[in-house]
């Protein structure tokens, strides 16, 4: 058989059902193959896009995303995705074309080192030197990209070899690599020091991160923090597997967390880690992170436990195994909960005192707040929202209230620019049946706005709500309040026209001015049959509080101004 | 109760261990033979801002496993963090980080030493007490092999120096355990 044959089958083999990516001369076997192959292959407008969608496809279903590109240009348009696919620790699966063997190291035409290139940040990575070993990595591959922590492996295949005629047999035995053994289970003594100290404490909080949701360990979670009236908080990449509607949830944490998470980390004294990894957006200044706290960390990566702030209790496993053994092992301790009321005095005193705020717009104008809070009466909080990246970004992480898991697709760790429309691509494919709006910004997406020709000829009936404020936000509100106000290269101006920008596509194009026609106009473009583009127009100059500054502490937060009436 | 668990844990006993040992480390690495795991290696402690004192690269007795033998400061970078991110290379096999007393480590330096005449016979006297060997001798130079632990090269390589040193080349530490009875 083909290689390149042999390669669509090991992928249907893994159950792959959608992947998205361009062809070209080094992957012409590939894209021969496909023809009969079994599944559907979105045709994207630019491999970047192909990856980001790969992404979304993964986490809005949990399945490997999986992007085929070119060599050369086309394998280097996919770096950023491979990039931001490692640092979110999303399971996919990069298919590049290379030049043949032959030319390998000649500097041919539409040759690029692409294993060098991504060889920081990919999980694993293999370039095939016998044909017979394809449909071998493509196992080891989503071996890889989906046990463990999950990330993304890449699998470079020169062009002589996906032509080359091998003797095929469907793999049948599990993959077994010597070098890679994750460890799931977590040390059942650590958890029972672990449960014994959750007993102990006094002013307890969970931090939870991605690794949750990775894990789909959401109601494990849940039953964890019932178990005795646990505060929890997430990052911005855990939201969703906590319901923001529980009365135990006190906000996002760091940069731009509530005030109550915030100040609960600073004045915790445990944190249990869960499936989060101490990003500098989460502790801020470091030496004054959570003086008062002993840590426990829970994660699946050792790698990650006392990397950045030390573990006194580590624990090495799968959230979703460790966290019902926890549960188990605390609930045999029949601990008193009363110790924590003072606690939570404390906490519901800051909730009220603190709570999230903006200043209302007044005649008509749109807040960038309430554009958020409004997109999520239209969909009743029930849509996946995907992002781009900067202030809409975290208003959206503030403001929406995920309630589920697995509806709040962006870049977290690479904080990728022009992520949400693509990623919104690949999160509509995953579930055709879920409202999927795309929350951009203006100067986000006009980075990957090609990717409306695919959602139009591809008929994937993405709504994209544009946060419309005429500047690249965040950086703006940085040069504001760190640069002494002096804007460098942040207005956005009023190119392009969105509206006949989504109709030359082939969208539907739609835009809101006031706040009193903006839910009314959402509920129309969710409505719209196929793609839409909606331009909101938001205040300007708003910026996105509480805020920690970069580089100090969790006490040192900025809260909205108040206007003094 | 399992024996290891105590009955009660209080916060306040909870300690951190420290993360540096002060010492010089030898990672001693298995890797599978597969293209471009060195460089997988390498790239490891250059992303991660660590730095490699010595490299030492070879094959084993079984043919599909390469050994990595690095040295790096423990002073500067906590070991456990390092194993911790080359365990996360799937090509890594298994390293261990060589206790001193239980490990043979051994360094092969070739030293070129400018040699006239009138001190020929001062730089074999070297030589032989660091039992090296003369591996080359020309006109004005001569070259002398020399094993042992770093120390001892570096020790060489100091009485060496002021004779006229015109070349060193070192192999990098590569240590083996020792036997147990």
């Amino acid at each position: 058989m083909r290689a390149a044959d042999t390669l669509m089958e090991s992928l249907q083999a893994e159950g792959v059902k959608n992947v998205f990516g361009i062809p070209g001369g080094a992957n012409l076997p590939t894209y021969d193959a496909l023809v009969d192959a079994d599944f559907r292959h979105v045709q994207v407008r630019h491999e970047q896009g192909g990856g980001h969608a790969a992404e979304g496809y993964a986490k809005a279903s949990g399945r490997v995303g999986v992007a085929f590109a070119t060599s050369g240009p086309g394998a280097t348009n996919l770096v950023t995705a491979i990039a931001d696919a490692m640092l979110d620790s999303v399971p996919t699966v990069f298919i590049t074309g290379q030049v043949r063997t032959e030319l390998i190291g000649t500097d041919g035409f539409q040759e690029a080192d692409i294993l060098g290139a991504t060889l920081p940040f990919v999980k694993h990575s293999f370039q095939a030197t016998d044909a017979r070993q394809i449909p071998e990595y493509v196992h080891e591959a989503f071996h890889i990209a989906s046990t463990g922590r999950p990330g993304p492996v890449l699998l470079d295949i020169p062009q002589d070899l996906s032509r080359a005629d091998i003797d095929y047999e469907p793999r049948t035995e599990p993959v077994d690599l010597p070098g890679y053994k994750p460890s799931t289970e977590g040390n059942i003594k650590q958890i029972r020091i672990a449960a014994k100290a959750l007993a102990n404490a006094r002013r307890p909080v969970f931090y939870t991160g991605g690794g949750v949701v990775s894990a789909n360990a959401s109601e494990e979670l849940r039953e964890l923090a019932a178990s005795d009236r646990f505060p929890v908080t997430s990052t911005l990449m855990g939201l969703g597997a906590f319901p923001a509607s529980d009365e135990n949830w006190l906000g996002m944490l760091g940069m731009h967390g509530t005030f109550t998470a915030n100040y609960a980390m600073d004045k915790a004294d445990l944190i249990v880690a869960i499936g989060a990894r101490f990003d500098d957006r989460i502790t801020g200044k470091l030496a004054e992170f959570a003086p008062s706290a002993k840590v426990i960390h829970i994660d699946i990566d050792p790698a990650e436990i006392s990397k950045n702030v030390g573990a006194h209790i580590p624990i090495v496993g799968d959230v979703k195994l460790v966290l019902p053994k926890l549960t188990r092992e605390y609930r045999a301790l029949q601990t008193d909960s009363s110790r924590l009321d003072p606690w939570w005095n404390q906490i519901r005193g800051w909730q009220q005192e603190h709570p999230l705020f903006y200043e209302p717009g007044k005649d008509g104008e749109i807040k960038p707040q309430f554009m958020v809070e409004t997109l999520h009466r239209a969909t009743q909080g029930d849509a996946i929202i995907t992002s781009d990246v900067g202030q809409h970004q975290m208003w959206a992480a503030q403001y929406y209230g995920f309630d589920k898991p697995r509806r709040w697709i962006n870049s977290g760790g690479l904080g990728t620019m022009g992520f949400g429309l693509p990623s919104a691509v690949g999160a509509k494919v995953a579930c055709p049946d879920e409202t999927v709006v795309c929350l951009a910004g203006d100067g986000s997406l006009v980075m990957n706005v090609q990717e409306l020709a695919t959602c139009v000829a591809e008929e994937i009936p993405v709504k994209v709500f544009l946060m419309n404020n005429g500047y690249m936000g965040m950086v703006r509100q940085w040069q504001e309040l760190f640069w002494d106000r002096r804007y460098s290269s942040v207005k956005m101006g009023a190119s392009p026209d969105w509206v006949k920008l989504a109709e030359a596509f082939g969208a539907t194009g739609m835009r809101c001015e006031s706040s009193a026609d903006l839910e009314e106009t959402m509920v129309k473009a969710l409505e719209t049959d196929g793609p839409v583009l909606l331009d909101v127009r938001v205040t300007q100059e708003e910026n996105c509080y509480p805020m920690i500054p970069p580089g100090e502490a969790a006490r040192d937060m900025v809260e909205a101004p108040r206007v003094v009436r | 109760m399992e024996a290891g668990t105590p009955q009660a844990v209080k916060l306040e006993d909870l300690h951190l261990p420290g993360q540096l040992s002060g010492r010089k480390h030898i990672l001693s690495i298995q890797v599978e033979n597969k293209p471009g795991v060195l460089a997988r290696v390498a790239g490891l402690f250059s992303r991660r801002g660590f730095n490699i004192d010595t490299l030492a690269v070879g094959p084993t007795d079984d043919p599909s496993i390469s050994r990595v033998t690095l040295t790096l400061d423990g002073a500067v970078h906590p070991i456990d963090q390092v194993t911790k991110q080359l365990h996360k290379l799937v090509n890594v096999l298994k390293i261990r980080d060589m206790e001193p007393e239980e490990t043979v480590a051994r360094e092969m330096a070739l030293f070129k030493v400018s040699s006239a005449v009138e001190n020929r016979a001062e730089i074999i006297q070297f030589a032989e007490i660091f039992r090296g060997k003369i591996v080359d001798v020309a006109r004005r130079t001569m070259t002398i092999e020399v094993t042992g632990s770093a120390d001892k090269i570096e020790a060489f390589e100091r009485m060496i120096r002021p004779h006229g040193l015109v070349e060193m080349v070192r192999t990098g530490e590569i240590a083996i355990a020792r036997g147990h009875d």
